[in-house]
């Protein structure tokens, strides 16, 4: 059973699936906090996860020049520190302006934020690609003995791994904020009723600078992350990603942050698993395609049920 | 002589782009202009026309499918209602959800039918593309259309042949410009009529206030679904017209989505949404600031380099491009915030003709 079925699925398309659902996790919970609590769907999310990623590469190369030999996830604690600042920075010069404007108005900044930021990045970096570690990545040695001798061999990069791990901290420090902070009981209560929530005296205005640091503190993570497992970093990456965090945020339902991580770990397994020769010897959806699986997850949840997999809230 | 004709024909190359941005933004016009709907994926339905179109009428290749050598209106035609049917079958899905929902399907669909034109390549020769699409009038020249109907008619092969030899090769230039001009006047009545017709009308009263509109009896969703399919329409014969310019579409790098679908919000916005004169104003206005930007640019570079010699200029100049899209994206910014009406606001048609 192992032999025939298990170790190919598990190892070549249920663990990358993993990783990337982590991926679109991280990215959807800032889209889903955005849409729930300013109301509108924010384009420029993937940008920021870009940007981040690029940011740590350069505080990778400074590390590097200082003589320090470091991890990416060195590098990525002062990224997300600019990318918070980033997120912060546009709200308040493109986005705040537009506060009380018909929500659609943000939307079109967001739109062109997108592009601002992509082509500032292009300016500053170029368009070719960067990478942080060159070459194939190999299985961890230790878990691959260990389950080896119970007949069990699981093959796990130690970027999967870190990856795995970084984002189960990250979801945890995340649901005590929520659960248990003033801060999170507050953008809780915007999301679920605004004015409600301005009476009984919260100050949304803070509760929208929480929100985003939140979400681009969670996009840096996604934009090192995804850097990590594909080994390299472009401009359009942020673009790529975008489409799949929508549809994670409205599988889960809009507003509901664990509903995202859901629908986000659902939509990566669902593009790898999409791969795997379930019926005959080829692939069921062809690879060139994996980046529809999404859109088509995306659309029948539109026509079914739009408020998604946890009650999310429709506009 | 030369530099005055070398002024002429990149004016009318100028003319037939923005010519064909004018339809663009016309057809978002429609959609977003007069109903409201978020269209993020003009590329999408670019390339939609462009790709019937081209696949309809090009010649026998051993590329991609093809050969059908259709007359060229056909494949003008098809490449309008290909386009239009899609934006029929996502408006079905998408338009009872608000603008956002809308947005992102739109995003999504555009990159749907890249991936397929990138992976269906028996039938688009995938990443490569389709070459030697026929330009309207340009083709007469070309043997297949000028010794078959209707020009064998009118003259024996070899005398069309020889006649062609004779004229200048860029005759056909100003034609193709002229007629990409008539065609954006013409859809520029078409939408007035509309616009001050009924139709036109209830468009405006369901963008404003849908509950309204539908508590006074109008079938909103409806509604909705022909702006975004007129729309679309206007934007897959744009489409055409682009192949037709290009003569070499291929999926990615043709349909950049930050040069086609926003770009062409840039010159809505500007121009004024709501305002078909408007839709076309900012069309030229900001391709002509589009394509003189490269020339400042190029221009800042040389000087900055004569300034500082020791610089290397070269990585600015590969970067040139990334600096003109971010300004266009800081100019609409400021346009969204300081004239969020556009240079030619919205004018409400008047409740009748003859108060």
């Amino acid at each position: 059973m192992w032999e025939s079925f298990g170790f190919e699925f598990i190892n070549f398309y249920f663990i990358p699936g993993l990783v990337l659902g982590c991926i679109y996790a991280l990215g959807a919970i800032g889209i889903t906090l955005t849409f729930g609590i300013l109301r509108f769907a924010n384009f420029s999310h993937g940008e920021i996860m870009m940007t981040s990623s690029y940011l740590t590469w350069e505080f990778i190369m400074i590390f590097t020049s200082l003589g320090i030999l470091a991890h990416p996830l060195i590098g990525a604690i002062p990224a997300s520190i600019c990318a918070i600042l980033l997120a912060l920075f546009v709200d308040r010069f493109f986005y705040k302006p537009f506060r009380n404007a018909p929500t659609i108005m943000i939307v079109i900044a967001s739109f062109g934020m997108m592009l601002i930021i992509r082509s500032m990045v292009q300016v500053i970096w170029g368009p070719n690609q960067l990478t942080f570690v060159k070459g194939i990545a190999k299985p961890n040695a230790y878990i691959r003995d260990l389950t080896a001798s119970f007949d069990f061999m699981l093959l796990i990069p130690n970027k999967h791994f870190s990856i795995l791990i970084g984002t189960v901290l990250i979801m945890l420090l995340f649901n005590y904020l929520l659960s248990s902070t003033k801060i999170g009981k507050g953008m809780r209560a915007v999301s679920d009723n605004p004015d409600l929530a301005k009476v009984s005296g919260i100050d949304v205005e803070n509760i929208i600078k929480a929100t985003w640091i939140v979400g681009g503190f969670c996009a840096a993570a996604a934009g090192v992350f995804l850097a990590m497992d594909t080994q390299f970093i472009e401009s359009t990456m942020g673009f790529r990603m975008l489409l799949p965090m929508f549809a994670a945020a409205i599988l889960g339902g809009i507003g509901r942050p664990f509903g995202a991580v859901a629908g986000g770990l659902i939509i990566g397994l669902a593009e790898e698993l999409s791969a795997y020769p379930w019926f005959g010897d080829g692939p069921v959806i062809s690879p060139g395609y994996k980046s529809g699986v999404a859109f088509s997850i995306m659309v029948l949840m539109l026509i079914i049920k739009p408020s998604g997999l946890f009650k999310g809230k429709v506009f | 002589m030369d530099i005055i004709l070398g002024y002429f024909l990149y004016g009318m190359s100028l003319l037939t782009v923005g010519g064909i941005y004018a339809l663009l933004a016309l057809g978002l016009n429609v959609q977003w202009g007069f109903a409201g709907l978020f269209n993020a994926g003009i590329a999408g339905f670019a390339a939609i026309g462009a790709y019937t179109y081209a696949i309809l009428t090009t010649a026998e290749s051993k590329f991609h499918y093809g050969g059908l050598e259709l007359p060229l209106l056909v494949g003008d035609v098809m490449a309008m209602v290909l386009a239009g049917f899609i934006a029929g079958v996502i408006g079905l899905i998408c338009i009872r959800l608000r603008a956002d929902y809308l947005a992102i399907a739109t995003i999504g669909i555009a990159e749907i039918i890249k991936l397929v034109l990138k992976n269906e390549s028996d039938i688009t020769n995938g990443p490569r593309g389709i070459n030697k699409i026929p330009r309207t009038w340009e083709h007469f020249s070309e043997e297949r259309f000028y010794s078959s109907f209707p020009l064998n008619v009118i003259n024996s092969s070899d005398s069309w042949q020889s006649f062609f030899e004779s004229i200048a090769r860029w005759w056909w230039q100003p034609f193709f410009a002229g007629t990409i001009i008539l065609i954006v006047l013409f859809t520029y009545f078409l939408l007035e009529k509309l616009r001050t017709s009924p139709w036109g009308r209830m468009m405006t009263a369901i963008r404003e206030n849908e509950m309204a509109a539908a508590a006074a009896g109008k079938d909103v969703t409806r509604r909705r679904i022909e702006a975004f399919i007129l729309g679309a329409l206007i934007m897959g014969l744009a489409g055409a017209f682009l192949g037709q310019h290009l003569r070499l579409i291929e999926p990615t790098q043709t349909f950049d989505p930050s040069k086609m679908t926003f770009l062409v919000w840039v010159m809505l916005i500007a121009g004024g949404s709501g305002n078909n004169k408007g839709a076309i104003l900012g069309a030229f206005l900001i391709w002509f600031v589009w394509s003189s930007s490269e020339l400042v640019t190029n221009g800042m570079i040389e000087i900055l380099a004569s300034i500082f010699d020791s610089v290397d200029i070269s990585i600015l100049k590969n970067r040139a491009g990334f600096i003109r899209m971010l300004f266009i994206g800081l100019l609409l910014q400021i346009i969204l915030q300081r004239y969020p009406k556009g240079i030619l606001p919205e004018k409400r048609p008047a409740v009748s003709g003859k108060i």
